[in-house]
């Protein structure tokens, strides 16, 4: 099938402002967006700049701005977009380069929730135990790649910058309901906040967004509710 | 620009990250990167890690180290491989105390699964051995490990491209890097340098590896006289995505998967009686092929199928989720109802930079380390896999290698100082920088890389002869001078990810040179690396590891010994 791609594009180097680029190619309609992408930095225009790696949704290299809302290019076909497709970076973070945007604020914010296992117990000699049901408690929220699709199309997190953010909140669900957790309080004081949970409006960009099908609304409602029963 | 650190570990998946937990708050360490640490292809194995914890049946060290070595066509060094599975013990255990989410048995234990070669008893039957998360054991163990080193206050330097090692007076001084954001070139003078690069399946058409998998690491230590070992052995897993190469964990096959023919036919019984189906990926890889060649591919084509049918719903949604999602995202097919195309796909680099069980590099036949220089992961070649990887033993050996390197370069920077570096260090990689930007030729890299993978894919994967590989030698000299006329469209200095492509290409080509190299010379067939000429395992004359060399006459091949302890080779039957 023939492919067109609208790509905005910006040169930090060379360009005042965006431009929109037009690139025709010839494609199969089971080839990934990602593969389109490639055809057209590798055979048309070698300066197309953009992230990405394992080219089957995993890593989380290659969030963008795809026909108006988020997702991963590699888990995209073409045959799914039709024959018109507009290309731009993710929204809400600052575009360096095409299609590659800043991600160490966003990275700042995941770091901001204390993301690792915070015990007060001695370590046993082998393996903590956890039933299966405490694991099924925060298995969704282990999914999440920090790709950024979910905080950068929150519409919250576009009126507000310093919003944690839906990713952050997700992997703050991680550990909060892992049972081998301690550390609740630590990350309820950061969560507790303006820019914490209580920015979130219940708007659901998010888990439309997501690559992985995190149910991110529910893990921060589920946070929420965790915060009131606590001080209540 | 100039920075200078105790040690710098390139890389950050699972063994750099590792790594660089051991010499984090004990020193000035830095973390080079040329992705963002979770971006790490550790994030893609999906199967298990395999430890003998015996959570769900009896199991001992001894028969994982049987299994590694069996499962090696007994070309590991047995020492490191007794330490490998000895250690892969208390290494889970660190995991799970770091909160790796475990997927869990009934009573809250580290749930355990069978898998590729594992065996009780010496091979009597299969074991259940590896543990996992679902099937993104890889993801959960980067991101835990990632989430220590945020802990501890890591330094991560990220998107920085390695270019070149230092060395000075035949001691490690550091490394120089591009900073892919602005454009510079950095110097890291360090008293200790740490590989954990992975892998280079991107030289092959059909790869489950990432894009950013080019080798760079082996081929920048190479450069500067450190050889590689036993590149001939590369591992083509069995279940990739028809065309695509994305990987279908070993793990469905755990779970009761089986491979069909097109006359429906549980082919591998006839090729691995007792194992069938979880008979070592060489074997599998090389019996799908070889049904492909007696036309018995899925409509007389270049596929089998991988059925999962009777598995049901609560297996697949509970232990296969992620690989059910990639078939029905990527072949619009629903696992649950319809078999999958399958063909094997480039996996795994079983050779690399060889190390000793400390992790440092040694650079002879008689294991000479080279002082202050370290390499862990599917980079280093220890050797631990010999010439095929058993399923779950990477994310051991990325661990149990990672912590033993970075605990052995910690001591070595408590000891030692740094080496002088001359002011024009970084000359090598600013003139490599600079010939790409500057270059007046036509081609394009894109159509170099091509011609490599179809040719590498076409002679120098499953099957191979010496008609072949000779072939392929030539075409590699005629790439390799198109490569000198290599231009880049982009002479920019921030992101410019296309100068990246042009120098990673360069990476690829001098590793496929020594890959075919070492493939033409070992007349025998062993674990990975099958010759049509020569079919039979030939343990008189080839029990020995192959040690690749730069020259400026071409590549110099030694040997060295394999190191035997518990094992004697036998003939290898599943």
């Amino acid at each position: 099938m023939q492919v067109t791609l609208r790509i905005k594009r910006f040169n930090p180097e060379k360009d005042k402002e965006a431009w929109w680029g037009e690139y025709k190619i010839e494609a199969e309609p089971t080839d990934r967006l990602l593969d389109a992408l490639n055809h057209v930095k590798w055979y048309l225009d070698g300066t197309l700049t953009y992230r990405r790696s394992c080219a089957h949704g995993i890593c989380g290299s290659d969030a963008m701005q795809i026909n108006g809302s988020n997702h991963l290019a590699c888990k995209l076909l073409l045959k799914d977009l039709g024959q018109r497709i507009t290309i731009e970076p993710l929204p809400g973070y600052t575009v360096i380069k095409d299609l590659l945007v800043d991600m160490d604020t966003f990275l700042a914010k995941y770091r901001s929730v204390k993301p690792y296992l915070i015990t007060h117990t001695p370590e046993p000699e082998k393996e903590r135990l956890q039933s299966p049901g405490e694991r099924e408690k925060f298995d969704d929220t282990t999914k999440c790649i920090l790709c950024g699709a979910c905080t950068s199309g929150c519409p919250s997190f576009w009126a507000d910058g310093d919003y944690v953010g839906p990713a952050a909140i997700v992997n703050a669900h991680r550990f909060l309901f892992d049972s081998r957790d301690d550390g609740g309080e630590d990350r309820m004081e950061i969560l507790n906040t303006l820019d914490g949970v209580w920015r979130c409006r219940t708007i659901f960009n998010c888990v439309e967004a997501c690559p992985r099908g995190i149910n991110v609304t529910r893990a921060i409602g589920e946070v929420k509710k965790a915060l009131l029963y606590r001080k209540i | 620009m100039v920075e200078r650190y105790d040690a710098v570990v390139v890389g950050a998946g699972g063994a750099g990250l590792m790594a660089a937990l051991q010499l984090a708050g004990h020193g000035q360490v830095a973390v080079l990167s040329k992705l963002y640490p979770t971006r790490s292809h550790t994030g893609a194995a999906q199967g298990g890690i395999g430890a003998a914890l015996g959570n769900m049946e009896e199991d001992h060290w001894e028969w994982h180290m049987f299994d590694t070595v069996k499962g090696s066509d007994y070309l590991a060094d047995q020492d490191a491989v007794e330490i490998l599975c000895r250690e892969a013990i208390e290494t889970v255990y660190d995991l799970e105390h770091w909160g790796l989410p475990f997927s869990r048995t009934p009573d809250g234990r580290i749930a355990q699964r069978p898998f590729g070669g594992h065996t009780k008893e010496f091979g009597k039957a299969p074991v259940r051995r590896s543990c996992y998360a679902a099937d993104r054991t890889g993801h959960m163990i980067l991101q835990t490990c990632y989430q220590q080193c945020i802990k501890h206050e890591v330094h991560f330097y990220n998107e920085y491209h390695v270019l070149d090692l230092l060395i000075e007076d035949g001691r490690c001084a550091g490394v120089v890097g591009l900073c892919l954001a602005t454009g510079e070139i950095h110097t890291f003078p360090a008293k200790a340098v740490l590989f954990a690069t992975g892998g280079c399946g991107k030289m092959y058409r059909v790869t489950s590896n990432a894009l950013s998998l080019t080798g760079d690491g082996m081929a920048v230590v190479y450069r500067r006289g450190v050889p590689l070992e036993d590149m001939e052995f590369f591992q083509f897993h069995p279940t990739g995505i028809y065309k695509m190469g994305i990987l279908l964990s070993e793990a469905a096959r755990g779970e009761g998967a089986v491979l069909r023919n097109k006359l429906n036919e549980r082919f591998m019984e006839r090729y691995a009686p007792t194992m069938l189906d979880l008979a070592p990926r060489d074997m599998v890889s090389r019996a799908i092929y070889q049904e492909i060649r007696e036309g018995r591919g899925i409509d007389g084509k270049n596929y089998v199928y991988l059925d999962m049918t009777h598995l049901g719903k609560e297996v697949l949604d509970k232990k296969l989720p992620d690989i059910t999602e990639f078939v029905r995202t990527y072949l619009g097919i629903d696992p649950l109802t319809q078999p999958v195309p399958i063909q094997p796909t480039a996996h795994y680099a079983m050779g690399g930079i060889p190390t000793d069980v400390e992790g440092r590099v040694v650079i002879d036949e008689k294991n000479t380390p080279l002082p202050g220089l370290y390499a862990a992961g599917e980079v280093a070649c220890v050797s631990v896999h010999g010439a095929n990887r058993l399923g779950t033993n990477s994310l051991v050996d990325i661990l149990v290698f990672g912590r033993r390197s970075g605990r052995h370069a910690l001591k070595f920077v408590q000891e030692n100082d740094w080496v002088h570096l001359p002011a024009n260090a970084d000359e090598r990689a600013r003139a490599m920088v600079s010939q790409v930007l500057n270059s007046t030729g036509k081609e394009r890299a894109a159509d170099i890389r091509d011609a490599l993978q179809d040719e590498m894919m076409d002679k120098a994967s499953v099957f191979r002869d010496a008609q072949g590989l000779t072939a392929v030698r030539e075409k590699l000299g005629e790439l390799r001078d198109r490569y000198r006329k290599v231009k880049a469209e982009d002479r920019g200095a921030r992101y410019n990810t296309e100068l990246l492509e042009v120098i990673e290409l360069g990476c690829l080509l001098d590793l496929a040179d020594v890959l075919v190299d070492s493939a033409l010379a070992r007349q025998e067939s062993r674990g990975g690396h099958f010759r049509e000429d020569f079919p039979k395992r030939d343990d008189a004359n080839w029990l020995k590891h192959t040690l690749a060399y730069q020259s400026p006459k071409g590549i110099e091949l030694k040997y060295k010994p394999v190191t035997i302890t518990k094992f004697q080779p036998m003939e290898r039957k599943y």
